[in-house]
């Protein structure tokens, strides 16, 4: 459903997700797009890689507009056409933040989709609040006083799955089965259901083009990003790398982590193990609710 | 016959909305339409209107239309103001997306400083959105747009704002026809579009278009907004048939043998008929033209009915280091008119008092060209004050 012949570079990992999606969604979806390099590099005018109806309005919107376009398939009558969110990073995490917000609450019949490649790849690589703690950005450069990104990542599943809708999880362009199993999921319910899928940018993170899905496992393989749900409240792991591969040698093979100092890499290591630790702990405490609960 | 109900602006509104067989509605608050955001959530709780999305902003409300109609539905939203000036953005999108949304504003000052009260900078600054612009000079008018603004946005493919102003409109109460969902039908019909998202039939809308395509497209949109005055009459005089009043683009009161004329906008047009019946009284030949619709700008009409006149452009808006926006636009598109002085301010909720439109009057009658504000005068002041004390 996603043609080739679009301008993604070889080995985009963000297009990846694209076909993924619309290939495990089939026809009778409409797409609403954010700004980015997926509407950039797949409708250049008077071309477009889309077989499935698609929409694109603006940077910040994308969730707002698929509220609208699901109420006007249900003023239609229309019970089978499902409305497939798409958004960066960027759009997802920061400008569309609130329209992304308001979309959960509001309970509408939308999959939103983030294909997460850590930063605005479009406007040439800045700063999102997904890009990782130390990367070096256009925006957070590395300096002789500042070392790339100072802050952590947005846990933006997590905050997706806490306006309580039925479905939030992560996933990877490098663990297709995961993906897939998770779209397929999510395709199924209704309501609003948001998944994040990591998909690496070579052109963005530095890295060359033919190793994309080998950099995306790594990063899954050392923990820097995890594989998990939230489904009714409780939290799963879905891929428990054991044992977990040490970050270095996922940070080593991009060249936004170049700068960073033997001790820096030890602190992303410390942060990813903690974050690991968070999280196996909230995994526990939803599939154990009972022994959590204190005594009256 | 259409049925009279004695209510608010914003509630008549509400009910046309219904009478036009709106589909979904995307609305937030804000003063002075949040009776109108209310009223349209009212006739969704009641089944009236199949959808209605409380989103968490202007921006979201505006950008929700944008999807509903695309999908090919009748939408329609309410806002004014800063509400306005945040869906800005999208504003642009909508009309580039060719999508016939219709929206009602009501139009309030812009901050800073805070001001809920009413003038005309909001929808003015948003003149080159792309949209077509109606302005009211009463309820009454602005009920009679709703259906002439479906069916022109429907036939033309460009979104239309059905612009009255803030408080003088919003919350008045008066007697108002309504026309009911029946006969609106006999005027408007079922919205079909031939392009909309369907799976059946794939499209891309909202593409990303290069400099060897982008201009094409906005010349388009220009010509073809140009094009809408002539659907806009023709609408116009064919719903006047229901209702027996008339939406020409322009209204010219005792204009015609003026030798002074003034041109207004929206309700303050009542103080200044108000002003020239007693100038008339006194035999002075003094008239005003009223613009019901500033965008497409009827140029042809307003030089016709401006040539050979003292033209004094009253308005309820600025733009800070240029001169006023309507008066630059007269006076390019009246070049036989003996000379064009412009008049500004009223804003924030300051009247133009019918006093004001005699002073006024006095400084145009001497045939100089000047430009200066509206002044305030004493007693419009103390009513002002008392109203707030109150
Ligand atoms: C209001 C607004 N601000 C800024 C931009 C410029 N802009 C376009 S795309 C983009 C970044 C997109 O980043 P992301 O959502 O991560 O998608 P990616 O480019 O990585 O695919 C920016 C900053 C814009 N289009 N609109």
């Amino acid at each position: 459903m996603y043609a080739p012949g679009h301008s993604g570079c070889p080995g985009c990992g963000p297009s990846t997700t694209l076909i993924q999606v619309t290939d495990l969604l089939g026809k009778d979806i409409i797409v609403v797009n954010a700004t980015g390099c997926m509407e950039i590099t797949s409708t250049l005018y008077p071309q477009s890689a889309w077989r499935v109806p698609y929409i694109h309005s603006l940077f910040e919107n994308a969730p707002a507009v698929a509220s609208g376009v699901a109420a006007a398939l249900k003023a239609q009558g229309n019970d089978h056409t499902k409305v497939v969110a798409i958004g960066g990073d960027g759009s997802t995490y920061d400008i569309g933040f609130g329209s992304l917000s308001g979309m959960l609450e509001r309970g509408d019949d939308v999959l939103y989709v983030c294909y997460d490649n850590e930063l605005y790849a479009n406007t040439g690589v800045q700063k999102s609040s997904a890009t990782p703690y130390g990367a070096a950005t256009t925006t957070t450069p590395s300096g002789k006083v500042h070392h790339g990104k100072e802050t952590n990542r947005k846990s933006i599943v997590e905050i997706a799955a806490a306006h309580g809708i039925p479905y939030a999880a992560s996933a990877s362009i490098s663990f297709i089965a995961d993906l897939k199993m998770k779209l397929n999921k999510a395709a199924k319910m209704h309501g609003p259901r948001f998944i994040a899928v990591s998909a690496p940018c070579c052109l963005g993170a530095g890295f060359d083009g033919g190793i994309t899905m080998k950099v995306a496992r790594l990063q899954v393989q050392s923990r820097m990003w995890q594989l998990y749900e939230i489904e009714g409240g409780r939290l799963k792991i879905n891929f428990k790398p054991n044992p977990p591969k040490p970050v270095d040698e996922y940070l080593s093979l991009q060249k936004r982590f170049k700068h960073l100092t033997t001790e820096e890499i030890a602190e992303i290591q410390r942060r990813t193990d903690a974050n690991w630790e968070r999280l196996m702990t909230l995994e526990k405490a939803w599939l154990e609710p009972a022994a959590t609960t204190p005594k009256a | 016959m259409p049925e009279q109900k004695t209510c608010l602006g914003t509630s008549a509104l509400a009910d046309a909305a219904v009478s036009c067989g709106v589909q979904v509605c995307a609305c937030y608050p804000i003063t002075p339409t949040t009776g109108l955001t209310a009223g349209l959530a009212k006739h969704y709780a009641n089944g009236k209107i199949p959808q209605y999305i409380t989103v968490e902003s202007e921006f979201s409300a505006i950008s929700a239309l944008v999807g509903a109609s695309a999908t090919g539905t009748r939408t329609f939203t309410t806002t004014g103001g800063q509400g306005l000036l945040l869906m800005h953005e999208v504003l642009f999108s909508a009309s580039g997306m060719r999508l016939p949304i219709v929206m009602a504003v009501g139009n309030r000052a812009v901050s800073s400083p805070l001001n809920v009260w009413n003038d005309e900078q909001d929808t003015i600054s948003q003149r080159d959105s792309g949209w077509i612009q109606f302005y009211a000079e009463s309820n009454q008018e602005a009920v009679d747009f709703m259906p002439i603004a479906f069916k022109t946005a429907e036939k033309t493919l460009l979104p239309v704002m059905v612009c009255l102003d803030g408080h003088y409109l919003t919350h008045a109460v008066e007697p108002i026809e309504i026309p009911t969902r029946e006969e609106v039908d006999k005027f408007l019909p079922p919205f079909n579009p031939k392009i909309k998202l369907d799976s059946e039939n794939p499209v891309s809308l909202g593409v990303y278009a290069a400099p060897p395509h982008y201009q094409n497209f906005r010349e388009d949109l220009a010509a073809d907004l140009d094009a809408s005055l002539k659907t806009i009459m023709k609408y116009g005089e064919e719903y006047s048939k229901y209702t027996k009043r008339d939406y020409s683009p322009i209204e010219e009161y005792q204009s015609k043998d003026a030798d002074c004329v003034f041109v207004s906008m929206g309700c303050m047009t009542g103080n200044v008929k108000a002003a020239i019946d007693d100038l008339r009284a006194k035999g002075e030949k003094v008239g005003v033209v009223r613009i019901r619709v500033l965008r497409p700008f009827p140029r042809e009409l307003l030089a016709k009915a401006l040539a050979g006149k003292v033209v004094g452009v009253i308005e309820r808006a600025i733009s800070p280091g240029a001169v006023p926006p309507i008066y630059a636009e007269i006076s390019e598109a009246a070049p036989d008119a003996k000379v064009v002085s412009s008049f500004h301010g009223a804003l924030g909720g300051r009247e133009l008092s019918r006093k004001e439109v005699l002073r006024i009057y006095e400084t145009l009658k001497k045939g100089k060209k000047v430009n200066e504000w509206i002044t305030q005068d004493t007693d419009a002041l103390k009513r002002a004050e008392t109203a707030l004390e109150e």
